[in-house]
């Protein structure tokens, strides 16, 4: 019997591409369907090649055999106003829903902050923030695990060939988005996010940086180890994560400068906010299938439809 | 002395929005208060209030202000006799929710700013305000690493998603004025009669008076100044001189001279932390292409790690750096100065 858990892709754009080449490599989770709006899309037409089904009606054309197929795990990487309905009918199938969108119904997840509580809670909807928030809350919550955090802030500079149009129709979700999970999920009691779009060529790789004011003075050394620990935490599922440098150390500031290299799987190297973020839900459904496959959790009940 | 006359040329007051970079976002409402009442005496018809870095702007990245930016507007807006007051909003730092905010303490205009290849970013920000009724300015920053052609297919993004003007800015005071002719005039061409053209000036290289005549030369109907040019970087046009140069061309602006000649030297010029002048290291923004409000901070850098502000600027330049980007001062002196200490 497989371990691996099955799993449909909703949007076969750059992320859902990118994360189905990210999947192909997953010793927990295999790709099964993908589907898009578009019946020429590229994405689909690629997913097809790799062996996925594939369908152009949306989630509609693969809910008839989400338990002939067994599929248990959905990543919807499409929109915030797609993402209700798509999480509503596929709940209903006993689905778990992985929304890389700025919806956020379910509660955020930031793999190496809170994920473990979010698997042990079997949560059926699991929001990813965005990719400034991937990149900057672990370092966020790094300092808030050492001391009380009074404010953070973090400023992610991504390159304009990696910002699509739909973030660029809605930037504010970013801001708003990011700003409310550097409070819930790093732990600042007061959170504040900027994204800057940068148009040089070559592009630049994305870069974060992550301010945060510690409540009195920072306990240097704890918070300079506790930076390091997180940064080995993330690089287990972004390996071309990286501090440049920091910590620095003002009055009550503490500052990190970030480096988000890309796989380069789908999307160009520079595009490390968006492999970010496929990497994290790819990391998000492993755990959940990892704790599945040891008997940790229990998936939802399901009857005779799905495969052995 | 009065002009009379039709008004040719619209001037926007910048020495509370953009003079708040120098003065490290520290102004008071009183100072606020007291120049703003000054410049709408003088005739002055619009004003901008905000951060210098905009609605949002307050953070660890540009600096915190001394007051919220709407404790700013609620103390300026109720004294304006004729002057309309005007926010400015950088998507990506300020959300449409605090333009509602500033709109509810009187916000006549909003002006949305973004890199001049990035219009689409302010998308939702344009259509909100536009939709309101509120004057609507699309501001196209950093417009030298535009050609004439591609600002002006960002102009019309923003034409169409409701702007009634769109700026040419000069955030780093690099143009000269042939450069200013040629954008002005793209955009004139580009846009509808009755969308407006404007032009955002800095004088890192001296040139914000010559650029700002260009401007209106080349079709301009809006020009930004500064009174005592407080503004960052070598700061803005100074609104006085554009009057009294306006005057000798003849080109109406409703703005008194002698009124902004005594707010310039009676209050502006005595709330100055430093002359703006174009000084060894303004200079440099100018001559390498870097946002105005790098300054400060490339200074801070170079008297925390011994990295000259000048070579930061350079490189920062260089590196194709655009507004906003103020955290990576200090990340490159930080990485110059491992690397000195490398081959040292």
């Amino acid at each position: 019997m497989s371990r691996k858990l099955g799993a449909l892709i909703i949007g076969p754009g750059n992320i859902g591409t990118d994360l189905l080449m990210k999947m192909a490599r997953s010793e927990w989770i295999e790709p099964r369907w993908m589907v898009g709006i578009e019946p020429q899309s590229e994405g689909l037409k690629r997913a097809a090649a790799m062996g996925l089904r594939t369908s152009a009606q949306g989630v509609a054309g693969a809910l008839p055999h989400v338990l002939d197929d067994d599929i248990r795990i959905a990543f919807d990487a499409t929109s915030a106003y797609a993402h209700a309905e798509n999480a509503r009918l596929l709940n209903q199938l006993g689905v778990m829903m992985i929304d890389l969108t700025p919806a956020a119904i379910g509660p955020f997840c930031v793999p190496p902050v809170n994920l473990a509580e979010h698997v042990r809670a079997a949560r059926m909807n699991v929001n990813m923030v965005t990719c400034g928030g991937q990149a900057t809350i672990p370092m966020v919550a790094a300092v808030s695990r050492v001391q009380p955090v009074d404010y953070g802030e973090i400023v992610a500079s991504v390159s304009s060939r990696s910002v699509g149009p739909g973030t660029r129709r809605n930037i504010d979700e970013f801001t708003r988005t990011t700003a409310a999970a550097v409070e819930t999920v790093g732990g600042a009691r007061r959170g504040k996010a900027i994204i800057i779009v940068n148009p040089a060529e070559p592009p630049l790789i994305m870069r974060d940086t992550v301010h945060v004011l510690t409540q009195g003075a920072p306990d240097q050394q704890k918070i300079t180890e506790s930076v390091q620990a997180m940064l080995a935490e993330v690089q287990k599922y972004v390996p071309g994560y990286r501090l440049v440098n920091g910590p620095v150390f003002d009055d009550r500031r503490v500052s990190l400068f970030l480096e988000v290299e890309g796989l380069g799987d789908f999307l160009p190297k520079y595009a490390g906010n968006l492999d970010i973020m496929t990497a994290a839900a790819l990391r998000t459904a492993e755990l959940f299938a990892v704790e599945a496959a040891e008997g940790r959790i229990a998936l939802p009940a399901r009857g005779q439809g799905g495969k052995p | 002395m009065n002009t009379t006359g039709e008004r040719k040329v619209i001037l926007h007051e910048m020495s509370l929005r953009d003079g708040m970079h120098p003065l490290r976002h520290q102004m008071s409402t009183a100072q606020m208060v007291a120049v703003a009442c000054a410049a709408d005496e003088a005739g002055i018809p619009w004003i901008e209030v905000s951060h210098g870095d905009g609605l949002g702007g307050s953070s660890v990245n540009y600096g915190f202000a001394a007051h919220d930016d709407l404790d700013y507007l609620r103390a300026v807006v109720p004294r304006m006799k004729q002057a309309k007051v005007s926010a400015l909003l950088l998507p990506g730092i300020g959300t449409v929710d605090m333009l509602k905010q500033a709109m509810d303490c009187g916000i006549s205009g909003v002006r949305i700013a973004t890199h001049c290849t990035e219009a689409d970013c302010a998308e939702q920000h344009i259509r909100h305000a536009a939709g309101t009724g509120i004057d609507t300015v699309g501001f196209l920053m950093m417009a030298h690493r535009a050609s004439p052609e591609k600002l002006a297919e960002q102009a019309r993004l923003m034409e169409s998603y409701g702007a009634g003007t769109v700026y040419c800015t000069d955030s780093a005071g690099y143009l000269l004025p042939a450069d200013v002719t040629a954008r002005i005039g793209a955009l004139r061409d580009a846009l509808r009669p009755e969308t407006g053209v404007g032009f955002h000036g800095h004088n890192n290289l001296g040139m914000a008076i010559a650029n700002s005549l260009a401007a209106v030369q080349a079709g301009a109907g809006r020009i930004d100044g500064a009174l005592a040019g407080l503004g960052a970087g070598a700061g803005n046009a100074a609104t006085e001189q554009l009057v009294a140069v306006f005057n000798r061309m003849g080109i109406a602006t409703g703005v008194d001279l002698f009124g902004v000649q005594d707010a310039a030297e009676d209050l502006v010029v005595p709330m100055m932390e430093r002359p703006i002048r174009v000084d060894r290291s303004s200079l440099i923004l100018g001559y390498a292409g870097v946002y105005s409000s790098f300054l400060l901070f490339a200074e801070r850098a170079e008297q925390r790690y011994g990295i000259p502000a000048r070579d930061l600027l350079i490189e920062l330049g260089r590196q194709g750096m655009v507004g906003g980007q103020e955290d990576m001062i200090e990340d490159l002196a930080l990485t110059m100065r491992a690397k000195a200490s490398q081959q040292g």
